[in-house]
């Protein structure tokens, strides 16, 4: 029995599943593997890379939509987006160095099965809300479609939801429409200096608050923003993007400062500065694998913006971390211990709102703390009747997201 | 009018007493109504073709006490319809003979408002306008704005996955709702989300949103809050053809420029609306746009005068760009009337729902007249142009004998024509009992089949808005059953790596 199947189109996927729905067998569904190490360890009889099923199929720059073939290649579709000066809005973020693989790798399917986002995700949403239509095949090894090619689309209940995000453990991907945008002309990000992290919270939601479409909120405590040579000096760097029409860009600048000017010093990064930043907190740069916090576990925790510093107050003081989207994206690398900060850490999430991924760690540990948030009651029991009626044999990354799951 | 709804269970019709009585047990004093009188108001919702008397009407005020009547109708296999105000045009509040209507009207109340966190917390039943004057007075507000937003609820609006017409730029209800709370059949509260950004687990949030009532009811929601924008300008633009209007769409967002909104009139629809309203609509044109532009003053100006541009070399007659928020809601007023405008002219209309990528928009309105004429009933077009979303007013009169079923015929006609295009049945209005047997026209029964074990996962026995959506339903048991076909499969040929 071959342990890797490589299948060429639709119908190979759908032979795939229905051997291992008959054999009783458990799959691995992978695009470029570049998000393989996140998640719970399982054990697969068989893996299925689905690389192969690549292509654009559709590409209408002024309908703002594209379709391709699950595992086409995500630098392939922003490559030729960019060369019509659009681009996936929502930014979404490169974890394979993180994960200590390369640069550049990952398929449009393996963006979407993860909910993948940036800096952006503020303004814009996250890959599920630029999802417009799917067509993959379930664990029962029947081909389903939902969606469609247009942007206003309310026919039937949206699958294409459940799907982002749901890490190949519902359906496998085969062919996926993308709603897509124009890129901004150009940027311009502004530092201020000197603020601790609940200042800076003050100072994000004043942003927010202002009327000029920031999009992108990070604050870097001094440790982080040091790293960053665009950064001056080793002071807390909390950093606002402002994207538009070279035209008014300054104006918008300027309308910025006068939001933050009560909350310290500032200075401009120019477009090409400010691109190099946000690329940097896009993919969590200062916790690569291959950096000084390489070997720390790492942790990506969503919560109420105003709520992040509270939920960094109550974790170790050893942990490195930043925040990203106005605060209520924290990146936390904690000392290396036996449970990775898990114990901790959810603590603090479960008082304050939010969920705590465990984006990074050995896998012994992997396999004994959720590193998806865990969830209990009435709705880990929805959780597995949703399964059970995409996947009822749990043949699809069985394990991957929870236990039973 | 006939439209198939589920099979009477005449059991729970002969036990109508003793569940009107157990109901208000849990709800009591004026929160049962079981009087036909009182219960009419309750008999239809937007789309009046469609009537029916409920079994009784419902109307609680706290989430336990949905979810004990909720538990309850699981327990006693009675079907529930939730409601909201009752706006929906296609029919998704439609009571059942035999069911429970569940009236969420008292859950009125703003929970919260969070301007740190640029959120609110609000009942179901607090009207879409609502939730925007209560947060003007910080400059903020609640970006989805359907055409009934002074009536319509947040509520509905989940149900719906409502939009307006300012979609494209901000997106519809699913991407601006952070979090819900909501009832499941078996009378379990979950929640979905909250102030945060991305929901942890599955999206059941993203499904919830747009499910029609089918998988639960929702007893509070968190929407995300915006800033509203320095500046916002309009450009009233006439063309001698929907071709150009159409081209100069395309020209627009070609160009990067996201509108607030896109709007596209044709000729029957700018003449009704410019009687009604005297908005000074050009009537020497075939197609009007409405352009609006809003962000950052100076950002706004340079994008009108980009636009202007962009409609002149499309092959613009006329073009008045607003000076004054004054000017740009008068531009407005023509459109925003259109619906009753049209009402005006004719005894009654449909009003329908399908889009289509827009590039396809001058195919769709030529095959549109040559309807007109085969049905020998007039149609005026409000289209959303920014998202190819079409609204055609099919003209008829419900008095002369035949005519109703003409337009029913034409509708459908028209939304099969959108799909064959690359289009949905609808963009906005929902499927509900209007188009839910043309769901074959988009889906196949395996894609059917899926959605509907989706909702197996939430009311494995089809109480929730049965009849909605899907023109059959199927059990549970028989959608789980799996047909593998022998295993024998084809693995010589597949590659290896």
């Amino acid at each position: 029995m071959p342990d890797n199947y490589k299948p060429r189109d639709h119908k190979d996927i759908e032979a795939a599943v229905q051997w291992a729905i008959a054999g009783g067998k458990s799959l691995e569904i992978v695009g470029h593997g570049s998000k393989r190490m996140l998640g719970r360890p399982a054990q697969y009889d068989a893996t299925l890379d689905l690389s192969g099923i690549a292509g654009i199929i559709l590409y209408e720059p002024q309908e703002l939509v594209l379709s391709a073939k699950a595992g086409t290649p995500l630098a392939e579709i922003t490559t030729l987006l960019a060369s019509n000066g659009q681009e996936l809005a929502f930014e979404p973020m490169d974890y394979g160095p993180l994960l200590g693989g390369g640069q550049g790798l990952g398929t449009v399917g393996g963006m979407l099965a993860a909910n993948v986002s940036g800096p952006r995700r503020i303004r814009v949403g996250a890959a599920r809300d630029h999802f417009l239509g799917v067509v993959a095949v379930s664990g029962r090894g029947e081909t389903f479609k939902s969606g469609g090619r247009v942007v206003k689309n309310v026919t039937g209940f949206d699958l294409c939801k459940l799907l982002a995000g749901s890490w190949g453990t519902l359906g496998i991907l085969s062919e996926v429409t993308l709603k897509v945008l124009p890129q901004a002309k150009t940027e311009a990000t502004l530092v201020v200096f000197g603020m601790n992290d609940s200042t800076a919270a003050a100072a994000m939601a004043a942003a927010m608050a202002a009327p000029l479409g920031v999009s992108g909120a990070a604050h870097l405590p001094d440790y982080i923003a040091s790293r960053f040579d665009d950064l001056d000096g080793a002071e807390p760097s909390t950093v606002f993007r402002i994207e538009g029409l070279a035209a008014s860009l300054g104006d918008c600048v300027a309308s910025l400062k006068s939001a933050v000017r009560p909350f310290g010093a500032f200075a401009t990064l120019n477009e090409a500065a400010s691109q190099r930043l946000w690329r940097a907190i896009r993919d969590v740069q200062p916790f690569w694998a291959n950096g000084p916090c390489g070997d720390r576990p790492l942790w990506r925790i969503s919560t109420a913006p105003s709520m992040g510093y509270e939920i960094a107050a109550k974790i170790s003081p050893a942990s490195q971390l930043f925040y990203d989207w106005a605060g209520g994206l924290i990146w936390v690398a904690p000392p290396v211990t036996q449970d990775c900060g898990a114990g901790e850490i959810r603590h603090a999430v479960a008082t304050a709102g939010g969920h705590a991924t465990l984006v990074r760690a050995p896998a012994a540990v992997r396999a004994s703390f959720d590193p998806f948030h865990p969830e209990a009651g009435a709705l880990a029991a929805l959780t597995k009747r949703v399964k059970e009626n995409f996947d009822p044999k749990r043949v699809l990354n069985p394990g991957r997201m929870w236990a039973g799951v | 009018m006939p439209v198939l709804m589920p099979a009477q269970d005449d059991v729970v019709l002969k036990r109508r007493q003793k569940i009107v009585r157990a109901l208000r047990n849990i709800v009591p004093g004026e929160g049962v109504i079981d009087t036909e009188r009182e219960m009419r108001p309750y008999q239809s919702d937007g789309l009046t073709a469609y009537r029916q008397i409920p079994m009784v009407v419902v109307l609680p005020r706290t989430t336990d006490q949905v979810a004990r009547v909720l538990r309850y109708c699981h327990q006693n296999g009675i079907k529930v319809v939730a409601r909201g105000a009752g706006t929906s045009l296609s029919g998704g509040a439609l009571p059942l003979v035999d069911g429970v209507l569940l009236g969420m009207a008292k859950f009125n109340r703003i929970v919260e408002v969070d301007f740190a966190n640029r959120v609110a917390v609000v009942e179901p039943g607090v009207t879409n306008l609502a939730i925007t004057q209560a947060v003007e007075q910080q400059g903020f507000y609640y970006a989805p704005d359907p055409s009934s937003q002074i009536a319509c609820t947040i509520g509905g609006n989940v149900a719906e996955n409502s939009g307006g017409v300012h979609c494209l730029k901000y997106g519809m209800t699913t991407n601006n709702v952070l979090g819900c709370e909501i009832v499941l059949i078996t009378g379990e509260i979950i929640r979905l989300g909250g102030k945060h950004l991305d929901a942890a687990g599955y999206d059941l949030l993203g499904i919830v949103i747009g499910s029609e009532g089918l998988l639960g009811v929702v007893t509070e929601v968190t929407v995300r809050i915006l800033k509203k924008p320095e500046v916002a300008r309009a450009l009233l633009i006439g063309f001698p053809s929907s071709e150009e209007a159409g081209a100069c769409v395309g020209g627009v967002i070609g160009a990067g420029i996201i509108p607030a909104g896109i709007e596209m009139m044709d000729k029957l629809a700018i003449h009704s609306a410019e009687a009604f309203v005297h908005a000074g609509y050009p009537l020497d044109v075939e197609a009007i746009l409405i352009v609006e532009l809003d962000g950052p003053r100076s950002e706004v100006d340079h994008l009108v005068e980009r636009v202007a541009e962009i409609a002149k070399q499309s092959g613009a007659t006329s073009l008045r760009a607003s000076t004054s928020e004054q000017e740009r809601l008068l531009f407005w007023a023509g459109r925003k009337a259109a619906f009753p405008a049209v009402g005006r002219i004719s005894p009654d209309y449909f009003c329908m729902d399908g889009t289509i990528p827009r590039a396809m928009l001058p195919r769709v309105l030529l095959r549109m007249r040559e309807l007109s004429q085969t049905y020998g009933l007039r149609v005026a077009n409000v289209f959303h142009a920014g998202d190819g979303n079409l609204h055609p007013l099919i003209l008829y009169d419900a008095n002369q004998p035949g005519e109703l079923e003409r337009a029913e015929a034409f509708g459908a006609d028209i939304l099969k024509l959108c799909v064959e295009v690359g289009g949905v049945l609808t963009g906005e209005h929902g499927v509900g009992v209007e188009k839910r047997d043309l769901m074959p026209v988009m889906f196949s029964q395996a894609d059917l089949d899926q959605q509907q074990r989706l909702k197996c996962a939430f009311d494995d026995k089809g109480l929730l808005n049965p009849g909605k959506v899907f023109p059959t339903l199927s059990r549970c048991a028989e959608l789980g059953r799996m047909h593998v076909s022998g295993g024998q499969l084809p693995f010589a040929d597949i590659p290896r790596f």
